[in-house]
């Protein structure tokens, strides 16, 4: 059971979670700072309990392998993790994250990442066949629950968290995110409302490429929880968010949805809705309902959620949280409010509200090879 | 007249400058750069007071404002006249979300368009007479709830309308009045109000405050009247009356 180190002053201020999001279909790396200036825009959203980052494509030398974030509260912790992670992993390269203390974030676990992959004669061969990625989700749950004091917080392939106790706009400080590029970034500013301000609980939540930031409360955490252990993932992190995290792994990797019919079962059309459609559109609609009914998610939210194809922002069904979005050529950004947006796109193409439960989805555009003898689309 | 730079500056600091302005006898103010400042006018008095916005205001703009006039002459966000008392504010692009929640009094003018659940338990009692008047199209949930006060909805610009009425349009409605200038099978949205057509004695009333709204927004008032009103009233002031216990 992973026990919960909470030294920090749990004075509350009212507040709501701030979140953003920038990405770039053609996949053109920018580094923290404007991600870091967006969020700082909201920085009264928080109140100094939880900021956090994921970027996607910073890892490109290492692009083909696991990038493991681990926060260990003690030394002996690290010690058994890195024995559990030698005799099951390759290790191709392990070193501490690079961090810049400050007045403001001083007090912090010891932060180590590893570049690995699975081991193809690994122990657990011998009672079953894992794909990779099976076995990553199983490794990251396995020390999350059973290893005291240690903590897994990004486990995806060119891509990483960065986050901990303290406002976004100091922990970009701290990682030095000015010094990372990447192509999409995720940002959160947490106020924690039901759950304790700890370094793991601070937003994104990530596995595999899966990362969510999430601003609301999911009040259906009960049955999602429930629902997903019977899929083997383990709930320790004593916080709603991580069930959305989890959802779509099994969804849309396992279960191999669509994104846009998993993100469906999240915030599905109300049956009086469903009961209007016609066709097969009534028949999906009902049968998702049918079938994926405890993954649905109530309660108030608004999420940024990132993958390796893209990026979605999204509402819950009756918009209870704030949500808006904007273009400006390749790049798309989502935020909480228009303000973040406008702090590094002051002008851009377009700006809206998206409806509640309405997904803001952006894919990255494949890259476009000029045929033989003239241009594209000449 | 004064004029703030508001680039960089912080809510609290922004919004004493107001009040230290507001306490010298400052009539007019000018901010300019301003970025997500949360509480802009937030419970300041003086009908003569004039506040120039230049750039996104942040949320709760003019709560429990109370007499002077709010130009902002771009978007604003979310809870716009939460609990607005008196006095006037202008939008000239679109607004968030929770436009006029509670308001008792004053005006709140839109251009553009109008987020989820404007007018959500505004109300009204006497002499006390909100009033808001959207230019565009509005999200669900719009005047949820609602126990007095006005809400005029142009639709300026649409062409079919088809956005113009939302889910759970008017549900709980129980008091007040929305004018539209379309004709909507109401009856699939609430058992709680009615439509009817707008009569001369409606238009007499609305004459005052759309003349004010073109004249905010350099509109033709024309524009406005091109297309015959409508409006909806709830049909019990107390809908729920026998919710718990028998007639």
């Amino acid at each position: 059971m992973l026990k919960i180190k909470n030294r920090f002053n749990a004075e509350r201020d009212i507040s709501g979670c701030g979140l953003c999001g920038i990405i770039n279909a053609k996949k053109v790396k920018t580094n923290g700072s404007d991600i870091k200036k967006a969020i700082s825009v909201e920085h009264d959203r928080g109140n100094g309990l939880g900021g956090g980052f994921a970027v996607y494509g910073n890892y490109r030398d290492y692009a083909e392998l696991y990038a493991f974030h681990i926060m260990y509260d003690n030394l002996p912790a690290k010690a058994d993790v890195e024995e559990y992670l030698r005799k099951n992993f390759i290790i191709e390269k392990e070193e501490p994250i690079p961090i810049f203390r400050t007045s403001k974030i001083y007090d912090h676990p010891y932060l180590h990442r590893y570049f690995i992959k699975p081991k193809s004669d690994r122990q657990d061969k011998l009672f079953h066949e894992l794909g990779d990625d099976d076995f990553v989700v199983n490794s990251v749950m396995l020390i999350n629950q059973n290893y005291d004091g240690a903590y897994v917080f990004s486990s995806g392939k060119n891509m990483g968290a960065f986050k901990g106790v303290g406002y976004p706009e100091d922990i970009a400080d701290f990682y030095k995110l000015e010094e990372i590029e990447g192509y999409m970034w995720t940002a959160h500013n947490r106020f924690p409302t039901n759950t304790p301000g700890w370094w793991g609980g601070a937003h994104p939540f990530t596995l595999l490429d899966w990362s969510i930031v999430h601003n609301g409360e999911i009040s259906s955490y009960g049955i999602n929880k429930r629902y997903l252990e019977m899929y083997k993932y383990n709930l320790a992190l004593r916080t709603d968010t991580e069930v959305i995290t989890y959802i779509l792994d099994l969804l849309i990797r396992k279960h191999r949805l669509p994104v846009r019919i998993a993100l469906t079962v999240l915030a599905p059309p109300f049956y009086q809705k469903i009961d209007k459609m016609d066709g097969d559109k009534k028949e999906l609609f009902t049968a998702l309902r049918q079938i994926y009914g405890s993954a649905l998610l109530n309660g108030p939210f608004a999420i940024v959620f990132g993958y390796s194809n893209g990026m979605v922002a999204m509402n819950d069904r009756i918009k209870l949280r704030p949500l808006v979005a904007a273009s400006s050529g390749d790049f798309t950004y989502v935020a909480s409010e228009e303000a973040a947006i406008r702090a590094v796109c002051p002008s851009p193409d377009m700006i809206w509200s998206p409806k509640a439960g309405e997904p803001v989805m952006v894919e990255f555009e494949e890259k476009k090879v000029p045929q033989k003898g003239g241009l594209i689309n000449l | 007249m004064i004029t703030i730079d508001a680039a960089g500056m912080h809510y609290k600091e922004l919004n004493r400058l107001i009040r230290e302005g507001i306490a010298n006898g400052v009539k007019k103010f000018f901010l300019e750069n301003v970025n997500g400042q949360y509480y802009i006018g937030d419970g300041i008095k003086g009908d003569d007071v004039v506040i120039n916005i230049n750039g996104i205001p942040g949320n709760d703009l003019g709560a429990f404002m109370d007499g002077p006039t709010l130009i902002v002459n771009n978007n604003a966000q979310d809870n716009i006249g939460n609990t607005m008392n008196a006095g006037k504010i202008i939008i000239k692009g679109d607004a968030g979300d929770v436009v006029g929640y509670g308001m008792r009094g004053g005006r709140i003018y839109i251009l553009g368009n109008a987020g989820y659940r404007v007018g959500i338990h505004m109300k009204g009692y006497n002499e006390q007479l909100p009033v808001i008047i959207i230019g565009g199209k509005i999200g669900s949930f719009f005047a949820e709830y609602m126990a007095g006060g006005v809400i005029v909805l142009l639709g300026l610009g649409l062409e079919d309308y088809d956005e113009l009425d939302s889910d759970y349009f008017a549900s709980g409605m129980h008091g007040g009045t929305i004018y539209l200038r379309k004709k909507i099978d109401f009856s699939k949205y609430s058992k709680e109000a009615e439509l009817y057509e707008a009569d001369e004695k409606d238009m007499d009333f609305l004459k005052k405050y759309l003349t004010d709204y073109a004249d905010s927004f350099n509109i033709q008032a024309e524009e406005i009247y091109k297309k015959p009103f409508y409006k909806i009233v709830p049909s019990s002031a107390r809908p729920y009356a026998h919710l718990y216990t028998s007639a």
